[in-house]
């Protein structure tokens, strides 16, 4: 067999063979094979997480931190294995600065509430424009809880945050935090985190990324770009839903008061008063997601197998090769030219609602999301109520981009 | 292309050349539909005639395909309708839609009876009639012609 060394070293098809990891996308909707182009909202999930989560529950479940029988010091050791997996694959240099929450948005409100007990009215936060409204409404409600005052920084017409324009929002001192994006769920945009944890840092402010959609395709590295908080959630990442991490500097874990109460986050209990266990426990009340935390670690264990070096080059050539293949379609307007996009697009056709394409693509079997994806003020900013929005996972195929470009060539052609 | 039945000729046509869109001066009920799962906005402007009955109904629609035709045929199918019946037709219309079976009130409206198919779409043809509802509320019964409530 001729295979020329090309073939043997695209990018795109060096994962292919992935998919079968991936059962679902053997599913047909409307008879016709799934393409499944909305990961960016939740991801698929490998068998590897299927069957840890299945043989958790099977084989070694208890709940943890508590028990003094084999089973739970096993499921203990179980989760607790993951905390030093997701510190691992953010470079945390601590397993204690590692917070399991519920999901981005809970890990966002947590530090919200917590370091925001410590913010003085006057004080101020930053997030940009493009933010999901995970990064936005949380700081809306500290602000209307304490006082404190919310900005926002622009972004240009491209979708990069402007930069000038965010020094000065931070140049009087008065910032306490800076919380934008590591990457735009609705543009794509990869923010230049280290800049930015710069800027913020040179005015006293300390950074928290949400990296929610970063993690899924590049390597992060919360030392390198200088991170003071970050998260993400472990659904998109091919892991369950119901778990996702805050990562912050032990330091300010220890400063922030607890966000909710209750058993495991304390270290002695009477009816006059309270003490706290120390980080990370202190944030972590209640029984948590043991078998979903479990996944994760089944899932980050799956991307650690392949490697960052391969996800991200097959999605950098993928979304080149969509760019290209999207630029054929009559009518059709890529949202956003931003410096460095991740594998999200988000487009509108002339004359076509998104809301008409995606249902016109879903029934050829092709899932997209389409709305304004939880941040109506960026939609404003773009002057659009809504657009639709491909995105991509290790396992989309190049066909796949073939099949979603033909297919609004075909929509537009219906409506036109 | 497959689309299952849900754009045909008249949801088409209608979307891309509406017949009752744009603002009703003089309007004596205004109202409004929203869904803030899209963005989508259908905003109603009606008048009532000294017996109650509905003379005209403008829209001003953004919105999606089957938001726009929905919002227009009502327009036109409502104007001569009382309060009742208009809500009558409301609710055939969105029993038309919750089961794929024919109302009586308004064969008109079966082109999109598909949409009990789609589920996540059927909000899209009813954000008009909300509208409407709301703004035969506001509106008085029995108004002369380009005279307000407030006089």
């Amino acid at each position: 067999m001729d295979v020329s060394p090309s073939v043997m070293t695209d990018p795109i098809d060096a994962l292919r063979d992935r998919r079968a990891d991936f059962p679902i996308l053997g599913e047909t909707v409307h008879g016709r094979p799934l393409v499944f182009l909305d990961s960016a909202a939740s991801a698929q999930k490998p068998v590897q997480v299927i069957d840890a989560m299945a043989d958790t529950m099977r084989t070694q479940y208890a709940n943890i931190h508590r028990g003094l029988h084999w089973m739970s010091e096993r499921t203990t050791d179980a989760y607790e294995a993951v905390r030093d997996q997701v510190a691992g694959l953010i470079g945390a240099t601590a397993r204690e600065e590692v917070i399991f929450t519920r999901n981005s948005t809970e890990a966002i409100n947590l530090v919200a509430h917590s370091f925001g007990s410590l913010m003085r009215p006057g004080q101020a936060v930053v997030i940009s424009e493009m933010e999901h409204h995970a990064n936005l409404v949380p700081w809306q409600m500290l602000r209307d809880r304490t006082g404190i005052e919310l900005r926002v920084a622009p972004i240009t017409d491209e979708g990069d945050i402007a930069l000038d324009a965010l020094e000065r929002l931070v140049a009087d001192g008065k910032v306490a935090l800076v919380a934008v994006t590591h990457m735009s769920n609705v543009l794509g945009t990869v923010t230049p985190a280290r800049r930015i944890a710069d800027i913020a840092h040179a005015a006293g402010a300390r950074v928290l990324f949400d990296g929610s959609q970063f993690v899924v395709h590049r390597r992060v590295d919360v030392q390198a770009i200088d991170a003071d908080f970050y998260t993400f959630t472990g659904h998109k990442l091919y892991g369950p839903t119901g778990i996702g991490v805050l990562w912050g500097r032990r330091e300010l874990l220890e400063a922030m008061p607890p966000f909710l109460g209750g058993g495991d986050m304390i270290s002695s209990v009477s009816f006059e008063r309270s003490t706290w266990a120390t980080v990370p426990h202190k944030f972590e009340a209640g029984t948590p997601a043991i078998i979903e935390t479990i996944g994760l670690g089944a899932a980050i264990s799956y991307i650690e197998a392949i490697g960052y070096d391969a996800i991200a080059a097959h999605e950098t050539a993928l979304v080149d090769y969509a760019l290209q293949r999207l630029a054929e379609v009559p009518g059709l307007r890529v949202v956003g030219a931003p410096a460095e996009r991740g594998g999200v697009i988000s487009f509108t056709m002339d004359d076509v609602h998104p809301h008409d394409i995606a249902t016109l693509l879903d029934r050829n079997g092709i899932a997209v999301r389409a709305g304004h994806h939880c941040a109506e003020p960026l939609m404003r900013r773009l002057g659009l109520s809504a657009t639709a929005r491909a995105s991509f996972a290790l396992y989309t195929t190049r066909e796949e981009v073939d099949a979603l470009a033909s297919t609004l060539t075909q929509i537009r052609g219906f409506f036109v | 292309m497959d689309q299952d039945g849900l754009y045909q000729r008249q949801v088409i046509e209608r979307a891309r050349a509406p017949v009752h869109a744009g603002p009703l001066e003089g309007a004596t009920g205004r109202g409004e539909g929203t869904n803030p799962m899209c963005g989508d906005r259908v905003r109603i402007g009606v008048w009532l005639d000294a017996d109650g009955r509905i003379g005209t109904v403008r829209h001003q629609t953004r919105g999606c395909a089957i938001c726009l035709a929905s919002a227009d045929m009502m327009a036109g199918l409502v104007a001569g309708q009382d309060r009742i019946g208009a809500a009558t037709m409301g609710r055939d219309f969105t029993a038309l839609l919750q089961s794929g079976q024919d109302g009586d009130s308004c064969p008109e409206l079966r082109v999109f009876a598909p949409l009990h198919r789609h589920r996540s779409r059927i909000r899209c043809a009813t954000l008009a009639w909300s509208a409407l509802e709301a703004a035969l509320i506001e509106a008085p019964a029995g108004t002369p012609v380009g005279e307000t409530r407030d006089g």
